[in-house]
């Protein structure tokens, strides 16, 4: 059971995590630090999609240069992964992976629904992935790009994602609870 | 000088991505348990986590506006499209109660050496071929109902943004007050 009030019971390692409130605190100003060097927030997707884009092109380039969506991204030679948001989907790697270290929380597992085997976690996480990942497409930014930093901003778009995230996740977090024990 | 500097390049990238998945890492969301019990209701770590974070970079970003050092019309606000922005967050949603992440912390998962967040990551690339493929089908609803360009709060409720401010800070410290107290059964 975690030290921490209000937490849940997950097995997060040997080393106790940050208050929450402590861990939002650096967050913030992270967020903010973002804001003031480039004028824009921190995302997620946005890489995800570059990289969507550019493995498109490397496996049929042809149709991938004619879609609709797809082709603006890769015309002329371009190259999306030449982008701001990849250096810093780098350095999400690298600070995550500091931390893990650094906390002894580094573990090698197929981690997922507790209640499911091998195969189950791994479909649970593909499809999980497929569903964020066009949903981030529609709205146009993740978690991370719309729901953090456009609420950071006071941007109604921020509150309206952060909205709809949190009543569908409450809605499929009930019917999946069997499931993470 | 005012900010934003556009500084804007690998090191910049590499920095502030740097902060963001320690920070993601300490306060747990490398753990697809423990994302996916906010949604539970049984962890308040995702909300405490990001209210607080929205908190600190708003005032802060007020603040810098205050004092002249920040241009706002220099900082790129979202625009929302209703149904776009709402669906699309509903979508995120489910995928993180099925997969246990999103797309930044599937990245923060594998980096502690989970195997589900790579195939998180990997899900989110299909997802996105899928999307591209369904581009034109879908293009008449992600530009349904626009709002006004890059809209807050302040401007929808016509109320000065301190107000906001003041109200979602209320909002994060009742959550938090509630949600940071021992529970009452062990």
């Amino acid at each position: 059971m975690s030290s921490i009030p209000g937490s849940s019971s997950c097995e997060v390692g040997a080393k106790p995590l940050w208050r929450p409130h402590a861990a939002g605190v650096l967050l913030g100003l992270g967020l903010l630090l973002t804001f003031v060097l480039t004028g824009h927030g921190l995302g997620g997707s946005g890489f995800t999609t570059a990289l969507a884009a550019k493995s498109a092109q490397v496996v049929a380039p042809a149709a991938t240069e004619a879609n609709s969506y797809f082709g603006g991204m890769v015309e002329e030679g371009r190259n999306p992964l030449d982008a701001w948001i990849t250096w810093q989907v780098i350095g999400v790697a690298f600070g995550a992976l500091i931390g893990a270290l650094s906390a002894r929380r580094f573990k090698i597992q197929l981690d997922g629904p507790g209640a499911l085997g091998k195969p189950g976690r791994i479909a649970m996480a593909l499809v999980g992935g497929m569903v964020a990942g066009f949903g981030a497409r529609i709205s146009l930014g993740c978690t991370s790009g719309l729901g953090l930093s456009g609420a950071a901003t006071l941007a109604t778009a921020g509150f309206v994602f952060l909205g709809g995230f949190f009543i569908s996740g409450a809605v499929f977090g009930l019917l999946t609870r069997r499931l993470w024990k | 000088m005012t900010f934003p500097i556009g500084f804007d390049g690998i090191l910049s990238g590499l920095l502030c991505g740097l902060v963001f998945g320690f920070a993601l890492e300490r306060a747990g969301f490398a753990s697809g348990c423990k994302l996916t019990a906010q949604l539970r209701f049984q962890d308040w770590a995702v909300f405490n986590v990001m209210f607080t974070a929205i908190l600190v970079c708003a005032v802060g970003l007020y603040v810098l506006r205050l004092a002249g050092l920040v241009d706002m019309e220099q900082v790129y606000i979202p625009t929302t499209y209703l149904w776009a922005t709402a669906l699309g967050g509903v979508g995120v949603g489910a995928g993180m109660a099925i997969g246990g992440y999103c797309p930044g912390t599937s990245v923060v998962g594998f980096m502690s050496g989970r195997i589900d967040g790579l195939v998180f990551f990997i899900g989110i690339i299909a997802g996105t071929w899928l999307f591209a493929g369904a581009y034109d089908f879908l293009l008449p609803m992600l530009e349904a109902l626009p709002g006004p360009e890059a809209q807050t709060l302040s401007e929808l409720a016509g109320v000065p943004d301190w107000v906001v401010l003041v109200a979602l800070t209320a909002v994060a410290a009742i959550v938090g007050w509630f949600t940071a107290r021992p529970k009452a059964t062990a």
